[in-house]
């Protein structure tokens, strides 16, 4: 049973919260007693429907407020997949939770209010799922009930947008439109009697029908150390086990490797899990390596394939950037960069742009980047990282950065 | 939910969690000096211990499990621990509440509702202080409730224990940041991206002893509020609360005074699985803790509760 995690971005009012709340209730995800807790809310609200938007808008303050100010985690599941949906606040200040609620999504979901077609934050979500590469973005033009669900808005909308789809996606990235209604449930898990003259997918048959093909085992192997297993009891007395996550690609019993940075070459002995041998794992094992030589290995160093010769170790490099703290980023300032478990040391040593997401254009002359801001930086590191270009292979190219003082996560980084 | 549909839902547990959750553990013995397991007795701790002895195989787990004993526990959940502990040849410490109601640090709640789920804060924080622990690792799930599921995975502390929804950190990608202040501590939730169905499948798949109190027993109850609660010394009674004997079983192990029961006839499984799809209430609804407001959990949070 595979996993798909899906992140959800609309403007303030689009619905989205209703939309998973639909979800959710259409899924059979909802048990007895929240139904009736939403019930009793609804009423007191003064509503004569089930407000399903409750169900996601978890904090006091947003109860309150009516809106959503955090990432919230939602999940639901068919016969055949998990899914996770990250349920980010459209808000224009929020493109740092749209970008960290996005961070892990293979598909992205974007609503249009149908009244309101394309507003700005629809080319900011595009943008950023672009900028994420996500594979898969479904835009959903929702509350197609209050403009009599009618075929021409939709294409309008779709038409409104395709210019703009055109500018943003990369090669490969699959861009489906769905008319919907998430208040009368038209077209989210069943089809849309409303609108006969829809012929494709409902959402969740979009969604069921996704295939995320695991291409990040075929990506170059990647293997960052994270923790060396060394038991010391008589049983395992000179037992010395690599343990970590492979980031990308696949490595077998067998393989020559070398460890980065120091570049010293051994061969693969075992794949262990909890005392299990594999054969091989893939992209997104957790598993323990051991070697047929002793080398000098230790958190934060990487394994590759010998053959290698690509497996990038990075000193001076471009980056995108999205700023996500309060304090803007400032150039000559020295930050601590985690690229994966590994950490060290980084000056910015220039902003090069600063992207305006919205307009897709970017202007040159920057002194900083300010909470929400986008842009591209140039930045030197202490030590050496291994990681690739995030567009190439991105389980290996992002990186956050971290004040030193604060110990805030302040931005995140996307290898160019 | 009709059979048919509960029979389909029944999946297999997706292994890509348990990866990930492996992956949280190795994070936490790496980035801390003094982390701890928080161990309740519950499914879900047993869960984390499970991930810890995984992830660090074939060595030792590297922390200790701590348990915050409240003197309410079921004896199943006590006698459980100990042979869970001694089972894996993890280092366990146990804390009493009752150590700090003597020593006036908490007061007993009096009254038909008194418990001491809200006391073991004041227990668990003093625990955290006495060992210096700077991560704790929690079985929190993200599916258990509104206020949790905006709950991050590495949940950065103040001295006090203190949640502040709005200065979490963002967590993008795998990528975990436990850089943290002196006095500050961390909660570390490594299955955060559970549901109640993946423990209960991964706990079938791998076939994990659990507490016995878990599946179908015969006991004495009482019943309130429309709920099975289970009779004992520390339960405040009413006068018309005339204990009875029922065919019942446990979705949730808390306090003997906060734990409803639900009557069920399950002892696989197997079967409670099935349970669990076709059950009209969800899993914290059998939490008394949780109905005294709808802010309840959120509430307790911010005061340092898990």
């Amino acid at each position: 049973m595979d996993i798909l995690r899906i992140a959800t971005a609309g403007s303030v009012d689009d619905g989205k919260s209703t939309l998973i709340g639909r979800l959710l209730y259409e899924t059979n995800s909802i048990t007895k007693d929240k139904i009736e807790a939403l019930e009793s809310a609804s009423k007191r609200k003064g509503l004569d429907f089930l407000d399903l938007s409750l169900l996601t808008d978890g904090l006091i303050a947003e109860r309150e407020q009516g809106i959503t100010i955090d990432v919230a985690h939602i999940y639901f599941s068919t016969p055949t997949r998990k899914y996770i949906i990250a349920d980010t606040p459209g808000h224009v200040e929020y493109t740092r939770n749209m970008v960290t609620g996005a961070s892990n999504a293979k598909v992205s979901l974007i609503l249009v209010d149908a009244r309101q077609g394309v507003v700005e934050q629809t080319a900011r979500h595009l943008s950023i799922a672009a900028l994420l590469r996500i594979p898969k973005v479904i835009v959903c033009v929702n509350k197609m009930d209050l403009v009599q669900y009618d075929k021409a808005k939709f294409e309008a909308i779709k038409d409104s947008l395709s210019s703009l789809v055109a500018q943003t996606t990369f090669e490969g990235q699959e861009i489906s439109f769905l008319p919907i209604s998430s208040l009368f449930g038209q077209n989210i898990t069943q089809a849309a009697d409303k609108m006969p003259w829809y012929q494709g997918n409902t959402l969740l048959g979009e969604l069921e029908a996704f295939e995320f093909a695991e291409s990040l085992a075929h990506a170059p192997a990647r293997f960052p150390v994270q923790w060396v297993i060394r038991p010391k009891t008589e049983e395992y007395h000179d037992y010395r086990g690599y343990a970590g996550k492979i980031s990308s690609g696949t490595f077998q019993v067998g393989d020559v490797i070398k460890a980065l940075p120091t570049g010293q070459e051994s061969t693969i002995a075992s794949i262990e899990k909890f005392g299990e041998q594999l054969e091989r794992a893939v992209a997104g094992d957790s598993i323990v390596i051991t070697l047929t030589t002793d080398v000098d290995i230790s958190r934060g160093n990487s394994l590759v394939l010998a053959s290698d010769t690509q497996a990038p170790q990075l000193k001076d490099f471009t980056a995108h950037i999205c700023w996500l703290d309060h304090q803007a980023l400032s150039p000559g300032k020295t930050y601590l960069l985690q690229h994966g478990v590994n950490l060290t040391k980084a000056k910015i040593s220039q902003i090069t742009e600063r992207l305006d997401v919205v307009a897709q254009t970017s202007s040159q002359d920057v002194d900083s980047l300010k909470l929400n801001e986008i842009g591209g930086i140039q930045l030197r590191t202490a030590q050496p990282i291994m990681a690739d270009v995030y567009a190439e292979n991105p389980s290996n190219g992002a990186f956050i950065l971290i004040d030193e003082f604060s110990n805030s996560t302040v931005g995140v980084g996307f290898i160019k | 939910m009709t059979d048919s549909t509960i029979k389909d839902k029944i999946g297999q547990f997706p292994r890509k969690l348990e990866d990930e959750s492996i992956y949280i553990m190795r994070e936490v013995a790496a980035q801390f000096e003094r982390p701890a397991l928080l161990f309740s007795g519950g499914k879900d701790s047993i869960t984390l211990v499970r991930l810890a002895q995984k992830a660090f195989f074939p060595g030792k787990i590297p922390f200790p499990l701590v348990h915050i004993d409240t003197g309410h526990n079921f004896p199943e959940t006590i006698e459980f621990r100990d042979w869970l502990a001694k089972e894996t040849g993890a280092e366990l410490i146990v804390r009493y509440v009752q150590d700090s109601i003597n020593q006036g640090k908490a007061k007993e709640e009096t009254g038909k509702y008194a418990s001491r789920n809200v006391l073991q804060t004041v227990t668990l924080l003093d625990t955290i202080e006495e060992f210096k622990f700077d991560a704790c690792i929690g079985g929190a799930r993200r599916d258990e409730e509104k206020a949790r599921a905006k709950e991050r995975i590495f949940s950065v502390r103040d001295d006090f224990g203190q949640w502040d929804a709005k200065r979490q950190r963002p967590e993008l990608f795998d990528m975990l940041n436990g850089r943290i202040a002196v006095g500050e501590n961390v909660r570390v939730f490594p299955i955060s991206n559970w549901t109640e169905l993946d423990v209960w499948n991964y706990i079938k798949e791998e076939k994990m002893e659990i507490p016995s109190i878990y599946f179908s027993h015969q006991r004495q109850v009482i019943e309130r509020d429309g709920m099975l609660w289970a009779d004992s010394e520390y339960l405040n009674k009413e006068a018309d609360e005339i204990p009875f004997e029922a065919t019942v079983r446990f979705r949730t192990v808390g306090d003997m005074t906060c734990t409803a029961a639900v009557e069920s006839d399950a002892v696989e499984i197997d079967i409670i699985i099935e349970e669990i799809l076709s059950a009209e209430i969800s899993e914290r609804g059998a939490r008394i803790d949780d109905k005294r407001s709808e802010a309840a959990m959120e509430k307790r949070k911010q005061q340092g509760y898990f």
